[in-house]
């Protein structure tokens, strides 16, 4: 168990210095140089001096050797540094990250979470029943070919738009003040729903059909065959291929994150939802290169961590895992 | 029952590839799949021929509904919606393909020698196929796509098949292990014959009903990442694209003043090639492995 | 005691019905170890799932199966359940994988014995001795399937299939995936099985036909969904009368190793398709006896004392 866990450990370790050298290395070496023109855009700026001394920014500077620079990147990271936001000069990255991450955390955390139970539920009550399967099938299918802008626009559209029962854009109405009352909170709730329904809907549809590719495939495995000669009800068989089923799922939820957070960033596009993807929004078009690094390295972080949580759940879950002779293929 | 059993004879006696066209034509998923894939695939390579407009310039009244004249309306900006539609089912295509290529190359690549070779060589790209994994791919793409200034169709792509390709990867590996401890592969093993020639000559070959199927998913995951980098602004800096239409769609208040025909069309496209590509794959799961085909 | 007649049982695929059981009689006396042979697909299994459990893509076609005298209703699902696990028990093809991975080993088997109305500790001591008899110990009832090794889960399914004392137990290439050793000791626990009551009688499926020689009380031969012969055992191994046992038996390689691995060198060609058998005697293509008659299908007939065979040319040969 501690060695399957060591093991992904490393992975995660691994692929965040991968990632965060990546995100150093990018911006360096792409053609064109854009980091020049950045670091001298900014040393430009009003309160500059102050920019220029942080560790973020040294990490850029050009006059260096490589090695110097790799090395303050990683120390102005350890600091929680992330430089400096150009549109909003002279806020910090992190500033702004903090700003927008309770708005994407509120989006993604509930859909995430809620898609995965319902869809497996749903894809459950598919393998059992032919009339259900025939419908939840294609409808997973198509559910999961949708782009999840488009969902979201779709929705916006028609139940937005046409129909008025929901507001088109913005985390919350913007003649409020961002206080703690009812009517704020409800403001927020009322805006939430629409992006959340989007990407919840979207993300269904994969997870029904996975669960119920994968309770058929148990219902016809082995065990279940042996089971059932011996005389075992229904109830029983079901009940080992649900748990068993399950499994790959909440492995399925880990490798699933990463496009869910990019659906994310997509869906808040299309309602101007205060979050992360509205953030590297307007960074992409401010060309505020230092905040989509910033939401980049977040990214990576955050995926790693609920990765890291899966695999907790998952050892206490599977028992192969915990008797250390094989664990999941990963 | 019946059918299938007066079907049985006729099938029986045929040879290996009339066997695969007799399944395949029989099963709806397949069929229909494929009969929806190959529409938006002639939309794709003859629309832009029929389109009466260029895609980008400004020459129609703006903001007009579907009509005779402009099928499907015209953007705020007075250009016709039909031809970037076309246009951009192309583009989608393209890079549906090519990074379907890229993706499905690598995947291979890796796949098979980390499943052929084993031991270190395994356990070295195993780690890699790990960490390429677990990154989310689209945050990669977001940044390399922001500092790139010039962005086109090829590049968009190749990065993403570069991103896309580790579950293949995976799924190759463990086929090519249970491949490899077979007799033909030892025969070979035991000619002399070369690893690639082995690979290339006896496991690919082996396992390519599995193969057409992973590129089929790579390709319907290559157009889907790539609207939604085009969505967010990040897409091919010349020409139209699909999540580019959506995009102008939604930044131009298309969704407040319910120009549907704006972003109807694109993102119905984008659903339904690759719905279509997902159904496609289920059929033919069904035509090539024969425990599938039941009843 | 057990009586077959005139069991048909398809696969519906397809391409078409499988023809895998095409009409098989026979009977297993109460305390009697039938082997049953073959080569591989010919039908072996689908007669031991039959008697149990149709799969889903099993089609019962016709024939009756009586068990100590009452009917058993086969092709009714529900109606099997009582006598499943109680009367009739299956170590599969498959029991190394028989188990369910996810649960410890003593829970699954109460929870299968709860389901089946049976409280599980009023069982636990008589599971106990029983593993011990087969060299375990009561530790792996807390252990999931994975911590075993493929001979002891195979063990352990021996165990939990006989634990209700069935009458009828079918042992489906129980020595296949074994070493010789444990071939052996496997081989040894069936009889013991049979000889202390937990089973009244058995049919034991292999391609190892010197395991059978050893255990087994009679023999039965099948080929292409059909029962070519079946004998005593001593008459099998001695005086076989299908030209189809004779090669059987003559390809046999050393004791303990299976000749489905390698092709049979002593008989040529392959067993002919299911989906469209041919008529008359389905051996026949490679038969080297084969002659004008055998384009007729010949019967399962009874050439001497409990010895039946389905060949023209049987009598001939118990003879000659
Ligand atoms: N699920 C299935 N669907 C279709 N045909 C099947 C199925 N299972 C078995 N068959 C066919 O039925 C025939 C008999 O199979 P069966 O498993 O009973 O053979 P067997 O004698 O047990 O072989 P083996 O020695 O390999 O275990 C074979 O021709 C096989 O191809
Ligand atoms: S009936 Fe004819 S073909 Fe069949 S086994 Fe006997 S001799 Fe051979
Ligand atoms: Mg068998």
């Amino acid at each position: 168990m501690l060695r399957y866990l060591a093991r992904k450990l490393f992975i995660y370790l691994l692929t965040f210095i991968v990632a965060v050298t990546i995100d150093w290395a990018i911006p360096r070496f792409m053609p064109g140089n854009p980091v020049d023109a950045l670091v001298s855009r900014i040393a430009m700026m009003p309160d500059a001096n102050a920019a220029l001394t942080s560790y973020f920014m040294a990490a850029f500077n050009l006059d260096q050797p490589l090695w110097q620079q790799y090395f303050n990147f990683w120390k102005a990271l350890f600091n929680g540094d992330l430089g400096r936001s150009i549109m909003l000069f002279p806020t910090p990255v992190t500033t702004l990250i903090g700003r927008a991450l309770p708005y994407t955390l509120g989006l993604l955390l509930p859909s995430i979470l809620l898609s995965w139970y319902v869809g497996n539920m749903v894809g459950a009550l598919a393998a059992r029943r032919k009339i259900l399967d025939n419908t939840v099938l294609p409808l997973g299918y198509l559910l999961t070919a949708t782009p999840y802008m488009w969902l979201g626009i779709l929705l916006a559209w028609l139940l937005g738009s046409v129909l008025g029962w929901f507001p088109l854009a913005f985390g919350y109405d913007q003649a409020l003040k961002a206080e703690w009352t009812w009517r704020f909170f409800g403001s927020l709730v009322f805006h939430w729903v629409l992006p959340f329904a989007s990407l919840f809907l979207v993300a269904l549809g994969g997870w029904a059909i996975g669960m119920r590719n994968m309770i058929i495939y148990e219902l016809e495995s082995d065990y279940a065959n042996y089971l059932q000669a011996l005389g075992a009800p229904a109830r029983l068989v079901r009940k080992y291929a649900f748990r068993n089923a399950m499994l790959p799922q909440i492995t399925g939820l880990a490798l699933q994150l990463g496009a869910v957070v990019g659906g994310a960033l997509a869906t808040e596009i299309v309602f101007s939802y205060p979050g992360l993807g509205w953030l590297v929004l307007s960074g992409i078009q401010n060309q505020d290169y230092f905040v989509i690094q910033g939401v980049f390295l977040f990214i990576i972080v955050g995926v790693l961590l609920a990765n890291l949580i899966v695999d907790i759940v998952y050892v206490v879950v599977d028992p192969r895992t915990r008797v250390g002779l094989q664990g999941d293929a990963a | 029952m019946t059918s299938t059993d007066s079907a049985a004879p006729a099938a029986a006696g045929k040879t290996h590839g009339n066997e695969f066209l007799y399944f395949a034509s029989r099963n709806t998923k397949l069929v229909i799949g494929t009969v929806v894939f190959v529409l938006f695939l002639l939309a794709a390579i003859f629309g832009p021929m029929l389109a009466a407009y260029q895609p980008m310039t400004f020459d129609a009244p703006p903001g007009l509904p579907p009509s005779a004249e402009h099928w499907f309306g015209t953007t705020l900006f007075g250009q016709d919606v039909f031809s970037q539609f076309v246009h951009g089912l192309r583009s989608s295509f393209i890079v549906g393909a090519l990074g379907g290529i890229t993706a499905a190359a690598i995947g291979m690549f890796v796949g098979f020698f980390a499943g052929y070779r084993g031991g270190l060589v395994d356990e070295v790209l195993n780690m890699l196929t790990n960490v390429v994994l677990v990154i989310p791919t689209f945050a990669v793409l977001l940044v390399v796509a922001a500092y790139l200034s010039v962005r086109g169709l090829g590049t968009e792509a190749l990065f993403i098949g570069l991103t896309s390709w580790p579950w293949a990867a995976r799924a190759i590996r463990a086929q090519t292990f249970s491949l490899t401890s077979r007799d033909f592969v030892d025969m070979a093993r035991l000619n002399g014959e070369g690893t690639f020639r082995i690979i290339f000559g006896q496991i690919a070959p082996n396992m390519s009903s599995y193969l057409v199927m992973t590129f089929i998913l790579l390709f319907g995951g290559a157009i889907l990442t790539a609207a939604m980098l085009d969505f967010i602004g990040l897409g091919p800096t010349d020409g139209i694209s699909l999540g580019l239409m959506m995009n102008y769609s939604v930044m131009n208040a298309a969704l407040q003043l319910g120009m549907w025909w704006w972003f109807v069309p694109p993102g119905l496209a984008i659903t339904g090639i690759v719905g279509s590509l997902y159904v496609m794959n289920v059929g033919l799961d069904e035509v090539f492995n024969p425990k599938l085909r039941a009843l | 005691m057990l009586a077959v007649s005139d069991l048909r049982i398809h696969y519906r695929t397809l391409s078409g019905s499988v023809k895998a059981l095409d009409g098989v009689s026979f009977s297993v006396a109460d305390g009697e170890i039938m082997g049953l042979a073959g080569e591989s697909g010919c039908g072996k299994s689908t007669l031991g799932k039959a008697l149990i459990r149709l799969e889903e893509r099993m089609q019962y076609v016709g024939g009756e199966v009586s068990l100590d005298g009452a009917a058993l209703p086969i092709a009714d699902d529900r109606a099997m359940v009582p006598h499943r696990f109680r009367k009739i028990s299956i170590v599969p093809q498959y029991a190394m994988s028989a188990l369910n991975p996810t649960r410890r080993i003593g829970r699954m088997i109460d929870e299968l014995l709860d389901s089946r109305g049976i409280r599980g500790a009023t069982l636990r001591p008589e599971l106990e001795r029983r593993l011990a008899i087969l060299g375990l110990a009561p530790d792996v009832l807390g252990m999931y399937p994975i911590e075993l090794s493929g001979g002891m889960k195979q063990r352990v399914v021996m165990v939990l299939s006989t634990l209700l004392d069935p009458s009828l137990l079918i042992a489906d290439e129980v020595t296949s995936a074994l070493d010789v050793a444990s071939q052996k000791k496997v081989a040894g626990a069936l009889v013991e099985f049979r000889d202390r009551g937990f089973v009244k009688s058995m049919i034991v499926v292999t391609h190892d036909l010197a395991i059978l020689a050893q255990i087994a009380d009679s023999i039965l031969i099948m080929y292409a969904g059909k029962l070519a012969e079946k004998a005593p055992t001593r008459t099998i191994i001695e005086a076989p009368a299908h030209p189809y046992t004779r090669l059987l038996l003559g390809s046999l390689p050393e004791v303990g190793i299976r000749f489905e691995e390698r092709r049979l060198p002593g008989i040529k060609g392959r067993p002919p398709s299911l989906l469209a058998p041919p008529q008359g005697c389905r051996f026949r293509d490679r038969c080297p006896l084969a002659f004008d008659k055998c384009a007729v299908e010949p019967p399962f007939v009874e050439i001497a004392p409990g010895h039946q065979v389905a060949c023209w040319k049987a009598d001939a040969h118990a003879e000659g």
